[in-house]
C-alpha cells in the first residue's frame, strides 16, 4: 500500500534503519565489554581452551547462507512468486534454527566443561554477548514464521513486499553482527590457561 | 499530494528495476563463502603478524558486501545508508574511547 511521505521513503523502512543504527550501539557495548574481560578467566576455562572453531565455523556458514535464502525470499515476492517466497522463508527459518541449535549445544558443552555464566568475567561477557545475539536470531525466526503463517492465510502477497524487506533487513543485520562476533571473539587468537 | 511528496509505491517501483537477479545473489553468497573459508583457514595455517589485520579486512569486506547487496544499501536511498552509518560511526567512536579509557590497547 502506498503512503504519502515528504521524502518518498517508507517510514516503516526508515524506522527499521534507525533501529538497526541504534542496535550497533548495543552490540558495540557487548563486544567492547567482552574484549575487556577476555583475559579475566581466573581459575575457569580460558577462551583459547574451550572454543571449538571448526564447529562454530559451520554455524557461521549456516547463518551466512540464511542471508542468501532471505534475499531470495524477497526476490520471489517481488516477482509475485508466492510458492518460492514460502519455500525460502521456511528455509531461512530452518537455517536460523540450526544456528540456534548449534549455540545451545555450544553453551551446554561449555557448562559441562565448567564454564558457567558466573564462573569468571570472561564467561559472563561471553554468554551475555552471544546470548543476546541468539535472542535476536530467535526473534527473527519468530518473525519469519509469522510471515509464513500470513502467507498461508493469503495475507502475504506482492503488495506486502515491504514487510518481507523490513524483516529481511533485521535478519541480515543479525548476520552482519555475527560476522563481527565470529572474527573478533572466535578467530582472533584467544588466551589459553 | 503536494508536488514535493512522492509515494512509497513510486519509490518501490523505481527500486524494482535496480535489484539484482537471483543468480547475482548466489554469486555474492559464493564470494562470502570463499572469504569465510579463507578466514577459517587462518585458524589452521600460521600467517604470523599479518593474522589480525587480515582477519579485520576480511570481516569488513564481508560486512559491506552483506550491507550493500543483501540489505540493498547499494540500490536504496542514501538516507538509509546515512542512518545506518551514523549508528556504526557513533558505536565505533564511543567504544574506541571506552576501550582507550580502560587501557585495552596497552594492557590487552
Amino acid at each position: 500500500m502506498s503512503e504519502e511521505t515528504t521524502t518518498g521513503l517508507s517510514h516503516n523502512k526508515l524506522a527499521m534503519w534507525v533501529f538497526l543504527g541504534s542496535e550497533c550501539l548495543l552490540f558495540g557495548a557487548l563486544i567492547s565489554t567482552y574484549l575487556l574481560y577476555r583475559n579475566k578467566f581466573y581459575d575457569g576455562p580460558a577462551p583459547g581452551d574451550i572454543f571449538d572453531i571448526p564447529f562454530t565455523s559451520v554455524s557461521s556458514f549456516v547463518l551466512l547462507m540464511s542471508s542468501l535464502t532471505m534475499v531470495l525470499a524477497l526476490s520471489a515476492i517481488q516477482r509475485g512468486d508466492i510458492r518460492n517466497n514460502r519455500l525460502w522463508l521456511l528455509t531461512t527459518a530452518l537455517l536460523g534454527a540450526v544456528f540456534i541449535g548449534g549455540q545451545v549445544y555450544e553453551f551446554t558443552t561449555f557448562i559441562r566443561e565448567g564454564l558457567g555464566y558466573t564462573t569468571s568475567p570472561f564467561s559472563s561477557a561471553f554468554f551475555t554477548l552471544t546470548g543476546f545475539h541468539g535472542i535476536h536470531v530467535s526473534l527473527g525466526i519468530v518473525m519469519l514464521m509469522s510471515l509464513l503463517i500470513s502467507s498461508y492465510r493469503g495475507k502475504l502477497t506482492k503488495k506486502n513486499t515491504e514487510t518481507v524487506e523490513i524483516i529481511g533487513l533485521y535478519w541480515h543485520f543479525v548476520d552482519v553482527v555475527w560476522i563481527i562476533i565470529f572474527t573478533v571473539i572466535y578467530l582472533v587468537p584467544n588466551p589459553t590457561s | 499530494m503536494s508536488t514535493s511528496e512522492t509515494t512509497t509505491e513510486d519509490h518501490e517501483n523505481h527500486e524494482d528495476h535496480e535489484h539484482p537477479s537471483d543468480q547475482k545473489y548466489m554469486q555474492i553468497a559464493l564470494l562470502l563463502a570463499i572469504i569465510t573459508a579463507a578466514e577459517v583457514a587462518t585458524y589452521f595455517v600460521d600467517i604470523g603478524v599479518v593474522l589480525i589485520p587480515t582477519l579485520m579486512v576480511m570481516m569488513v569486506v564481508k560486512f559491506f558486501i552483506v550491507a550493500a547487496w543483501f540489505m540493498h544499501l547499494r540500490f536504496d536511498s542514501n538516507m538509509f545508508t546515512r542512518f545506518f552509518v551514523s549508528g556504526i560511526v557513533l558505536a565505533i567512536s564511543v567504544y574506541f574511547i571506552f576501550l582507550t579509557v580502560f587501557e585495552f590497547w596497552t594492557e590487552g
